[in-house]
This record gives C-alpha cells, structure tokens and sequence, in this order.
C-alpha cells in the first residue's frame, strides 16, 4: 500500500474550461513551485527529485534524479533540456493531453528542471502529427514569456531561460532520445551509439538531460507537496502517480491517472475505468506498456502497472499504453500488424533491424494468408532473435532499442499463442476468417 | 546531335515561374531568420525540420528549387535538405492532392475497425491507399497517439477521432 492517500494530480484538470491557459493554472496554484525552487541551490533540486522516486514516464523508467545528476557541473559547454513529446509508441495517447490540456504544468517541470541543470535554453520536441497540441504548447509558450516565466529574468532572478517548440515530421524513431537530438539538430533521426550518454555529450555536442513530457509534469508537485508526500503516492521504488493509456477491446478506453499498485486486471475491469469486455467476451492478450512490450495472456493480469512489477514478468510498463485484445481477435493478424509498423519505421541503420523487421512481415503475412509452412514458425523466431533474443530484455543486436521493440512481440506472441499460429498452417487459412479484430473490429 | 555536359557542378535549368510572390519571399525571409534565432550561430542547419516545414507550408509540397534555397541559407547542402525531406514521411517530395488523408491502421484502431474504415475510404474517394489525385492524397499511417478514440484519420494535419461512418461521410462531405 501507498503512504499517501491517491489522487489524481497530472490529469485533475483535464477537461475543465480554460485549463490550457495560464490564469485557470496560477488559479490552481500554478506556478507556485517555480517560485520555491528558485530560492533553493540548484543541487537541492536535483537531490529532492532523487528522493523523490520519480522515474521516466517516456519508456524506460530511468530515475530522473539520477539522469539528472550525470550532467557535468563544471563543464564550460553550454547544456540543453530537450523534452521529447514524440509519443509514437502504438498504444500510447497520454502526452497528448497534457499537452492539449495542461500545457503549463510541463512549462513549470521544464523551468525547474532548467534551473536545477543550468539550462539557458529547453527544446520541446513534439511529433510532427500533434498539430492541435502544438498549438496549445505554442500559446502557453507566449504566454509563460510574457508573465516572465521564460526570457532574460525568470520571474525576476538573474537566471535566463529560452523556451522552443520543435515539430518532427512523422518518424517514430526520434522519440529514442538520441535520434531525437539529431533530429533537433537538424538530421534524419540516426540514433547514435551509447556511451556517451546524452548527458553528457548530447545536443551540438553538449551536455544534453532529455525528459518526457509526462516526466516533466510531475515535478513542480514534487516541489509544492514535498518529497515524502510525492514518494508516497507510489512504490519503494517508483515515485508519484501514473498516466495509463488504455485501448483496445474494452468498453471504456481511455487515459487514466492511478497509483503505482493498479493492476491490469483492475484497469481493464475497474468501474473507474475500463468497465470490462463486451457482452459474452474475455480478455485474450493484453500488451501491457506501448507496443514494444511483451504480450500478456489472460492469466495474468494480476500484475501492477509498475516497472518493477513488469520486469518481474518478463515485460515492461514503458510508456503506459495497455491493448487490449478479446478471444475473438486473431493473434497471427495482430501480430503481423504491429511487425509491419516496426518495419515501417526502423531508420535502416543496422542491418539486423533493417532487414529483419520487413522479414517478419512478410512472415507473418504469409502465415496469416494461408500459405504458411511448418518451418516457418522456427525461422520467425530465428529472424527475431538475430535482432534481440529473449527473455530477459535488452540483448538486442542493433544501436538502439528499436530493434528489441520490434522482436520482442514475435516471441512473446509465438510463446504465448503458438497453438493458434499452428492453427493458421495446419489449416491453411485464418480461423477467424473474415473477422480478425474483435468484437470491436466491425466498423460501422 | 549529341550533346554534352561542361564539366563542374550539375546546374539545373531555371524555373519557369519564380519559387515565391515577392510578399511570400518576405514572410519566408522573417520566418527563417526567427528560426535561425532560436539555435547557436554556428549550428544553422538545426533548423532543417521547421525550415523545410514553413517550405511545405507556403508551398504545399517541396519543390526542389526551394529545397535549394531552405539548403543554401541554412549553410548546408542541397543533398542535406533532401536527405531529411525523405527521411521524414510527412514531407512530401511530390505534390500531393489539395488534402492528405493519413488513416491509422495499427493495431488499436483496428481493434476498432479502421481497415473497414479505409476499404470504405478507398471506396468512397476511388482511390487506393498510397495512391493520390488532384483533390486527395490517400495514404496508409503508423499510431497517431489517438488509440483511446479511436478509429482516427488525419486531413492536412487536422486530427478526426472516434469516426462512425456517418461522421466520415460528414466530414469528407463538407471538404470545400
């Protein structure tokens, strides 16, 4: 059990009138952890963020404090903030909110952030495809300089603090933080070889803390409510409340904020949230955190939407987004969907993930249309090991984690669902015939 | 009669029409240098993604010609623009229809439908996904971080959730 009793505090003011603009946000307080941070010493910052268990809400769920504190402090370079709202993980829509509906709370987490690092100029990178979100962003950007939050003075110390807003232009790959720093500095989204890590040799070459959106938004409450009360809303080892993005086959999709200690089973059949499967259904397979993470079956959702928890199943919490899918989806066609999405958006760096990704595609496709082979099966699972074998996570054999993302769903799926992918060659053809998607699937 | 190539670099031929209006060479000329503003001096080309945008944006696509000038004043080359013009898929290299229609198909929306949705689409406008006429360009996307409201579509960047059939008729129906 949590210490702190739950309450929703990123999401509390979503939907309410005006809540984007910078009068409704100083009227709920806004602002007011700025104003604390900026009379303390900048390490006391970075310290209290460390103890505060706040982790990274863009995927990895690295400790913030800690990616914080590896920024060099007697580098005579300058040092950067990028945020990175690329938010193109399939499954996650979460970002996009606070964008669209809070806007302020992130400019507030990118001042504090900026003070605490040394930072004199933040870049907010938003995907390409968030136009509307843009424009919220863009307009509490002028806003925030105009009541002095960004510009020569924040809010009238003698600190400086610059603010852009960056759009990509359709490329999941520069949501991985160094392909987003060589899309910020201009270039097709690469990423690029770790060590060095950002922090230190990230943007133009300079000290880099690259933080997402979500990441960003919980640290003025951090601030304003203090460490032990932050702390407490979670786990021992994970900080705060969280956004879970819940879509699929369940009959209230959604972004819902709950605590560290929720389950799958909970979120799918929650009254506050999901409200469970369409008449006559059940749960088949749940991916629990964006596309990327290994596939859940049905018996086992009885696990936190925690990091910790997740790694303890073999998957990830990653960015929070849960699909759902029902007994009556096609494992095989769902699975060659998302195999299809990795080969459209791998950037063609290393071979294993270039040639790999489209090698599963055509795999899956085949298997789905009927014309699949027994053999086929075995050399599935050899092209995904030969981009990242599993368990555990992260073995993979290309520069960035793409690579794992994109095998990952072909084990899991080939170890939970063998039997129906059999199914589909022993009777050359899809069981589901026509209606590979669910109870949902039908569009009308 | 054959004809050959001086050598040096390859020149191309001039452009029939200018690339802008001299009012739209002043707002690109502004919009630039407030771009260039906001990166260090000598790291100019930065702004490649928002430069190539506001092309795209006064243009409706990127002509080479203006690839060449985004290139040029960013310091950097021609092949630099191109390089990341097509690396990004939201930059079209070609002109595209007076609207681009960009429907997700992965895995959340098809949950709910959205590959009936597309047939319907393809149905409806006469053409194929990846395919494209004056009036439309159709095309096939990955996750518009819109899974909850799903099924979605994008026109020109304008995000529609949530479709029915009906609100897709409403919607491509009142397109002027």
């Amino acid at each position: 059990m949590a210490a702190t009793a739950f309450e929703p505090i990123i999401s509390s003011a979503w939907g309410k009138p005006n809540s984007w603009t910078m009068e409704e946000y100083r009227r709920r307080g806004g602002y007011k952890a700025l104003e604390k941070a900026l009379e303390m010493q900048p390490p006391q910052i970075i310290d209290l963020v460390k103890k505060s268990n706040l982790r990274g809400r863009g995927g990895a769920g690295f400790p913030t404090g800690l990616k914080w504190s590896f920024v060099p402090k007697d580098s005579p370079k300058p040092k950067y903030l990028a945020v990175n709202g690329d938010e193109s993980e399939p499954g996650t829509f979460k970002d996009r909110y606070i964008l669209e509906d809070d806007p302020h709370m992130m400019l507030e987490g990118i001042a504090i952030a900026a003070y605490a690092l040394g930072v004199h100029t933040c870049y907010v990178y938003l995907r390409g495809e968030f136009k509307f979100p843009a424009e919220r962003a863009n307009a509490a950007i002028k806003e925030a300089y105009a009541a002095g939050i960004f510009g020569k003075k924040v809010m009238g110390k003698d600190f400086a603090l610059d603010c852009y807003l960056v759009r990509g232009a359709g490329a999941y790959i520069c949501g991985e933080e160094t392909a987003l720093l060589e899309s910020l500095e201009g270039k097709k989204g690469w990423p690029r070889l770790k060590p060095p890590f950002p922090a230190v040799v990230g943007l133009f070459g300079c000290p880099t803390v690259v933080n997402n959106v979500e990441t960003l938004a919980n640290v003025p409450h951090i601030i304003n409510r203090g460490v032990e009360w932050y702390a407490g809303l979670g786990t021992d080892k994970s900080g705060g409340t969280r956004l879970v993005c819940l879509s699929g086959t369940v009959n209230r999709p959604g972004v819902y904020e709950v605590s560290m200690d929720t389950t799958l089973s909970q979120l799918i059949f929650d009254d506050k949230y999901g409200r469970g499967m369409p008449a006559g259904r059940k749960v088949k397979a749940v991916i629990p955190g964006g596309s990327s993470a290994p596939v859940l079956g049905a018996d086992e959702l009885d696990v936190a939407m925690e990091f910790e928890a997740m790694k303890v199943k073999q998957t990830m919490a990653g960015s929070g987004g849960v699909i759902v899918m029902d007994d009556s989806t096609c494992m095989v066609r769902s699975l060659w969907r998302v195999a299809r999405f990795y080969a459209e958006e791998s950037c063609g760096q290393c071979t294993p993930c270039r040639e790999g990704t489209p090698w599963q595609t055509r795999l899956l496709r085949k298997i789905e249309e009927g014309r699949g082979e027994p053999e086929d099966l075995e050399l599935l699972s050899k092209v995904a090991s030969s981009i990242a074998p599993y368990p555990p996570i992260g073995l993979g054999n290309t520069i960035c984690a793409l690579g794992d993302a994109a095998a990952l769903p072909t084990h899991s799926f080939l170890m939970r669902f063998r039997d129906e992918f059999e199914a589909h060659i022993r009777e050359k053809r899809c069981p589901f015939g026509d209606k590979p998607w669910g109870a949902y699937g039908d569009w009308s | 009669m054959l004809t050959t190539r001086p050598f040096g670099p390859y020149v191309a031929p001039a452009m029939a029409e200018p690339l802008f209006t001299p009012e739209e060479q002043k707002k690109f000329d502004a919009d630039i240098a407030d771009l260039l503003s906001r990166y260090p001096e000598d790291r100019k080309s930065a702004a490649m993604l928002p430069a190539l945008r506001l092309l795209q944006e006064m243009k409706g696509w990127l002509p080479p010609e203006g690839m060449k000038l985004v290139a040029s004043r960013l310091g950097a080359t021609p092949e630099r623009a191109y390089e990341v013009a097509s690396f990004y898929v939201m930059y079209h290299l070609k002109k595209p229809g007076k609207y681009v229609v960009d429907v997700c198909t992965n895995l959340s929306c098809s949950l709910w439908g959205a590959e009936k949705m597309l047939a319907y689409l393809e149905q409806k406008l006469g053409l194929k996904a990846g395919e494209a006429n004056e009036r439309f360009t159709l095309r096939e996307t990955e996750c518009l971080a819109s899974c909850g409201t799903a099924p979605c579509l994008q026109i020109n960047e304008d995000h529609h959730e949530s479709l029915t059939r009906a609100k897709v008729d409403e919607i491509f129906d009142k397109l002027p």
